[in-house]
C-alpha cells in the first residue's frame, strides 16, 4: 500500500485547472494552424489566425484562453494499492477546484440548483468526478474544463440495431450540422458507441481526451474517425460558423460492447478551445 | 463593407449593416447573459425600469472572467446567443439596437430585429483574450450578486464584430455556409 495524501490533491488539481485555462494542448494548436493553411474561406482563414494568436497571447500572460472556464470535469484513475490519508478524496478534488478557479481568476460557472433558483456556488464547484480503479499504486488525475456552448450542442441517441453503421454516421453528422455555429467551431468531436445509456455519454467524454492526431488503434473505427471528419468538414459551417471548410479538426470514438437489443450514439461536442491537462501522483 | 462605429447606434447606422460587414465598435456598450435578462425581463413586467436606457443600445452576451489585478478585465468572448432568444425580442420592441454575441437566432428575434430596426452582430467565440484587449473599462451597474453574469457598463475601442443578421433578416450563417456546402445529402 502507498500512502498519499489529499494535500497533494488538493494541490495537483488546483494547478490543473489554471493549466487546462490557460494553455492550448499541441495537437489542438498544431490543428489550428493546419487549418490555417487549408482553408479556402478567407474570411475562415482570418478567424482561425485570431485564434491562435488569442491562443498566444492565453498561454503568455495567464489568462483564460476562453471566458467559460467551464464545469470541471475531473478523471480520477486510482490504483487499488492506493492509500488515501488527511481527509476526504472528493472535498480534496472540490477543494483543489475552489483554489484553482479562485486564485487563477477563472470564471465560476456552476449553479446550485439546475432548475428553480439557479443560484452561483461563486467557486466553481462541485466538480463532476470520475473515480475509476485501476491497478497500480499510482493516481493519474486528469483536468478536462467543459464549456457549455459546446456541451449544449451534444446529444445522445438509442439507435436500433437495424440502423447500423449508415445510422450512426446520419447521427454524429447531423448533431454537427444541427449545431452549426454555435460550439464554436472548428470542433472536435467526441463520439461515443455501444455500453448503455451512461457508458456511451461517457465514452464520447473520454474520446475528448484523446489527442486529435491520435486515430483509434481499432482499423474500423480509425476508418470512421477519417470519414466523419472528412464528411463533416463538407458541411460548410466553418470556422466561427461564417462558411468554410474547416468546420472541425478531429474525430475521435470510442467503442464498447453493448446489449443484443441496443446500439447507444452519444455525440459530445467541443469547442476549438478544447482542454485537458494531467498529471500523475 | 468595413466600418469603424461609435456605439451607441442609430437608426440610421443600423440601416447601413449589411450582412458580412465587420465593424470595429468604439464607445459605449452593456453587457447581459441569462440571468440578468431573465431580471430585467421581470423589471418590465412589473412596470419598473431597467438598470440603463435600452433605447439605441447594444448587449454584449458575455460573463467575463475576473480581472487581474492592474488588468481591465479577464478573458470576455461572446456566449451563445440563443440563450437570449426568449427574452430579445422584447428588449428590441423597447429600443435594443444591436446584439453582439454568438450562433444562431430564432424566427422571432429576426422578425423582431426587421419590424424595429436591429442588427446582431458576432464577436469569435472562443477568442476571449484578444477581444479582452478591446475593453478599455468595465463598471458593473446593475445585479452584482449575479457575479459574471451582472450588468456592465464597457467601454470599447475597436472592438471587432461581424454583422450576422441585418435589419433586413439577410444571414451571413447561412449565406457563408451555403457557399462551402458541398454534401449531397447528409
Amino acid at each position: 500500500m502507498r500512502t498519499v495524501c489529499v494535500d497533494d490533491i488538493i494541490e495537483a488539481v488546483e494547478r490543473l485547472c489554471q493549466e487546462a485555462n490557460y494553455n492550448l494542448n499541441d495537437d489542438i494548436k498544431n490543428g489550428l494552424e493546419k487549418g490555417a493553411r487549408q482553408e479556402v474561406s478567407e474570411s475562415g482563414k482570418e478567424i482561425l489566425t485570431h485564434i491562435i494568436e488569442n491562443a498566444d497571447i492565453a498561454r503568455r500572460e495567464r489568462m483564460a484562453i476562453c471566458q467559460d472556464t467551464g464545469m470541471a470535469v475531473v478523471f480520477l484513475d486510482i490504483g487499488q494499492d492506493v492509500h488515501i490519508a488527511g481527509g476526504s478524496l472528493t472535498d480534496a478534488i472540490n477543494e483543489g477546484v475552489r483554489r484553482g478557479y479562485d486564485k487563477g481568476y477563472l470564471r465560476k460557472s456552476v449553479v446550485k440548483d439546475p432548475v428553480f433558483e439557479r443560484v452561483n456556488t461563486m467557486d466553481n464547484t462541485p466538480a463532476v468526478i470520475h473515480y475509476n480503479i485501476v491497478d497500480g499504486d499510482r493516481i493519474k488525475i486528469t483536468v478536462a474544463p467543459k464549456g457549455f456552448g459546446s456541451e449544449n450542442m451534444s446529444e445522445l441517441k438509442m439507435l436500433t440495431p437495424s440502423e447500423g453503421i449508415d445510422g450512426v454516421k446520419r447521427f454524429i453528422i447531423e448533431t454537427v450540422d444541427k449545431a452549426g455555429p454555435n460550439p464554436c467551431p472548428p470542433v472536435i468531436v467526441g463520439v461515443g458507441i455501444g455500453g448503455t445509456m451512461e457508458k456511451a455519454a461517457l465514452l464520447a467524454k473520454k474520446a475528448l481526451l484523446r489527442p486529435i492526431d491520435e486515430r483509434s488503434c481499432e482499423p474500423r473505427i480509425k476508418e470512421l474517425e477519417l470519414e466523419l471528419l472528412e464528411s463533416i468538414n463538407r458541411l460548410g459551417i466553418g470556422p466561427a460558423g461564417l462558411g468554410g471548410r474547416v468546420t472541425a479538426l478531429g474525430v475521435n470514438v470510442e467503442v464498447f460492447p453493448t446489449h443484443i437489443a441496443g446500439l447507444p450514439v452519444a455525440v459530445n461536442i467541443s469547442c476549438h478551445v478544447t482542454r485537458h491537462s494531467q498529471t500523475v501522483i | 463593407m468595413k466600418y469603424t462605429l461609435e456605439a451607441p447606434f442609430d437608426d440610421e447606422k443600423i440601416k447601413m449593416l449589411k450582412a458580412g460587414d465587420t465593424v470595429r465598435i468604439n464607445g459605449i456598450i452593456y453587457t447581459a447573459r441569462d440571468a440578468a435578462h431573465k431580471k430585467m425581463i421581470s423589471l418590465i413586467n412589473e412596470g419598473k425600469s431597467l438598470p440603463f436606457d435600452i433605447r439605441n443600445q447594444i448587449i454584449y452576451y458575455v460573463g467575463p472572467c475576473p480581472a487581474r489585478p492592474g488588468e481591465v478585465i479577464g478573458s470576455a468572448g461572446p456566449t451563445t446567443s440563443s440563450r437570449m432568444d426568449a427574452y430579445a425580442p422584447k428588449l428590441i420592441e423597447l429600443g435594443l439596437k444591436g446584439m453582439i454575441g454568438k450562433g444562431l437566432r430564432s424566427k422571432a428575434v429576426v422578425d423582431a430585429m426587421k419590424t424595429y430596426n436591429a442588427v446582431y452582430l458576432g464577436a469569435i467565440g472562443g477568442a476571449g483574450a484578444l477581444i479582452a484587449r478591446s475593453i478599455v473599462a468595465q463598471d458593473i451597474i446593475a445585479f452584482p450578486e449575479l457575479g459574471t453574469e451582472a450588468i456592465r457598463k464597457l467601454t470599447v475601442k475597436d472592438f471587432p464584430v461581424v454583422v450576422i443578421i441585418d435589419s433586413n433578416g439577410d444571414d451571413l450563417y447561412r449565406t457563408g455556409r451555403d457557399k462551402y456546402r458541398a454534401l449531397d445529402q447528409v
